[in-house]
């Protein structure tokens, strides 16, 4: 396993300087959002001695105006904002940052305003930008950040994530990565491997080159370490990588398959399943002193473990009622009470970041759904229904799921693809997540600035 | 009118008898699964001369069915007259199924075969086994035939 490659987050230095405040514009996010609110984002205006050396650096002709993209795409891609086209801007970058005309960004119907401005300060990128309520003329938030300039894309993301919480209420989910699995091959030979991008599809990067079969990789909340399922000399084993470092390590010393990793809410356990004899059940163990318990003890198939975020629970999925169910008990094993019961076989319950939500994968009649049910099983939504789709994954804020999709095959058995998804929790903006190559078992990453 | 109700019920049991031998001949032309458990032969291989190196399971099963047994039986056989091989059991799972059930549904098929194998008399040192869910169909197609060929346990020899 030397083949991971080494990935080093570049050392960050985000100052913040947050300038001040007020309550005006908001944005529903508890519905879907049919009428997105019309946004207008500047490009950050950038002075030509600073142009000049930011394109030296970075090999961007201007970086402003890159920045500005980054934000307006994810303004975008989160359906709750309608960002304007920018020919029909009338004020110049550098005049709007310090007094927008509102009755001209009135005119092109914008109700809410971003501008900025880039320098370059001893060779650090600052950027600072200021929120503006178009209609009530006021500004609705003014912060500035340095940042080394290699960091120029997450600047675009922080920005994005602070107009969000401003205008929602709710923390963003830009400034986030994905872990995934990348595959590509014929369906009986498939080559997957790890691989990692920024949450918008950029800087996607291999981790593993494809030699032995990866699945299930998961972020740790509270930092950069993964757990993943590989099968290293055909032994399959849960691994602990850190993405940072390069370093990997089997988890625990089981005598047989481990699988179904997930990191416990403080990131101190993982919980997985244990194979041994044709049954299998669910196993904690403590990364710091290493040991391991056993939290179910039943002759059927228990796995897909999921802690809910104060820690204190557990939801898994079980055939032992014939089927497999979705259940949850107390986090030592107790307390075990089924909570599906629609019509159709549930599985992959994943716990929301919220607390009061999990989501899962259904099959009824022939078809997958992703979908949520309330904690104690009630309130079943469906949000989307396909040939085949599994494993859904939630943003940092609990507003969106990312899961992976696949195609069914013609009579000859071709056509096959496997491809990244993402829908909001209210079942509106369903979106393909671009990658490279095919993709499954995405894993959403914290926020990264926190 | 006795003579017409005659009539009429003679026709109805004509009728039921045709549909009945249409049936019959519809499950003999899609030929290859009883049931949904796969009994064709287009992807089994032979470990040696007669002893097929697979056995079929239904949806969501692990319970072995006779001819699975029977071909375990021969498994056996050869196991005993070559007791130096050493195998591995390979579990497999179709793709209507979630990833992380699938990998411990074909770790229960593979240890059916196994349990099945070590009650005639093979030790459990010559036996490993390995899952790999939905991970490695041997057919990619999606419909209910290929399913069923990918739906299987497999002995590997692994010496």
């Amino acid at each position: 396993m030397k083949n991971i490659r080494f990935i080093l987050l570049p050392i960050l230095i985000f100052l913040f300087t947050p300038i001040k405040s007020y309550s005006l514009i908001e944005v529903d996010i508890t519905r879907g959002n049919l009428n997105p609110l019309p946004v207008a984002v500047s490009p950050l205006s950038i002075d030509q001695k600073s142009k000049k050396s930011f394109e030296n650096l970075l090999k961007k002709k201007n970086i402003g105006e890159e920045i500005s993209l980054i934000v307006e795409n994810n303004l975008r891609t989160s359906g709750l904002f309608n960002p304007l086209n920018k020919d029909a801007f009338l004020q110049a970058p550098d005049i709007a940052n310090l007094k927008p005309r509102f009755e001209d960004w009135n005119l092109i119907k914008a109700q809410a305003l971003i501008t900025g401005k880039v320098t370059n300060i001893d060779d650090k990128l600052r950027v600072e930008f200021r929120l503006w309520d178009v209609l009530a003329g006021k500004e609705m938030m003014a912060l500035a950040f340095t940042t080394v300039p290699t960091n120029w894309r997450r600047v675009g993301h922080i920005i994005s994530d602070k107009v969000y919480e401003r205008l929602t209420g709710e923390k963003g989910y830009f400034d986030t990565r994905i872990i995934y699995v990348a595959e590509e091959g014929p369906k009986t030979k498939r080559v997957k491997k790890l691989a990692i991008m920024d949450q918008d599809g950029a800087n996607n990067k291999y981790l593993t080159l494809g030699n032995e079969l990866v699945l299930t990789p998961r972020f740790n909340p509270t930092n950069q370490m993964v757990t993943y399922l590989s099968y290293f000399r055909n032994l399959p084993r849960v691994y602990l990588l850190d993405i940072e470092t390069g370093m990997q390590e089997v988890v625990g010393d089981f005598p047989g398959m481990t699988f179904a990793p997930r990191f416990s809410p403080n990131g101190k356990k993982i919980i997985m399943s244990f194979a041994k004899d044709g049954n299998s059940d669910i196993y904690t163990m403590d990364l710091e002193n290493r040991i391991v318990e056993k939290i179910t003890n039943h002759p059927s198939i228990d796995t897909s473990p999921s802690y809910s975020p104060d820690g204190k629970f557990i939801c898994f999925n079980s055939d032992r009622s014939g089927y497999q169910q979705i259940y949850v008990m107390k986090n030592d094993g107790s307390n075990v009470k089924r909570i599906s019961f629609g019509n159709g076989i549930y599985g992959t319950p994943v716990w929301s970041p919220r607390g009061d939500l999990i989501a899962f994968t259904k099959l009824h009649k022939g078809k997958f759904y992703i979908g949520v049910m309330r904690t104690d099983g009630s309130g079943e939504r469906l949000l989307t229904e396909n040939y085949y789709q599994e494993a859904p994954s939630w943003s940092p804020n609990g507003r969106v799921l990312i899961f992976y999709r696949e195609t069914k095959t013609n009579d000859k058995g071709e056509g096959f693809s496997a491809k990244l998804w993402s829908i909001d929790l209210t079942g509106y903006n369903e979106r393909m997540v671009k990658t490279p190559i095919d993709g499954s078992d995405p894993s959403w990453s914290s926020l990264l600035s926190n | 009118m006795k003579l017409n109700k005659i009539l009429k019920n003679t026709l109805l049991i004509l009728l039921a008898c045709f549909a009945l031998s249409a049936c019959a001949t519809k499950k003999v032309s899609t030929g290859q699964m009883q049931g949904d458990v796969y009994t064709g032969t287009d992807t089994v291989e032979y470990l040696a001369s007669g002893v097929p190196d697979r056995v079929f399971f239904a949806t969501n099963e692990s319970v072995l069915t006779t001819a699975s047994r029977e071909t375990l039986r021969k498994q056996a056989g050869w196991l005993r007259k070559n007791s130096n091989v050493t195998i591995v059991l390979e579990g497999h799972a179709d793709e209507r199924g979630t990833r992380e059930y699938n990998l411990a549904l074909g770790e229960r098929r593979a240890n059916a075969a196994k349990d099945y194998l070590m009650t005639y008399g093979i030790s459990s040192d010559r036996i490993s086994v390995l899952s790999y869910g939905k991970e490695r169909p041997v057919d990619s197609g999606s419909n209910p035939l290929a399913w069923s060929k990918n739906r299987r346990s497999v002995t590997v020899k692994a010496n």
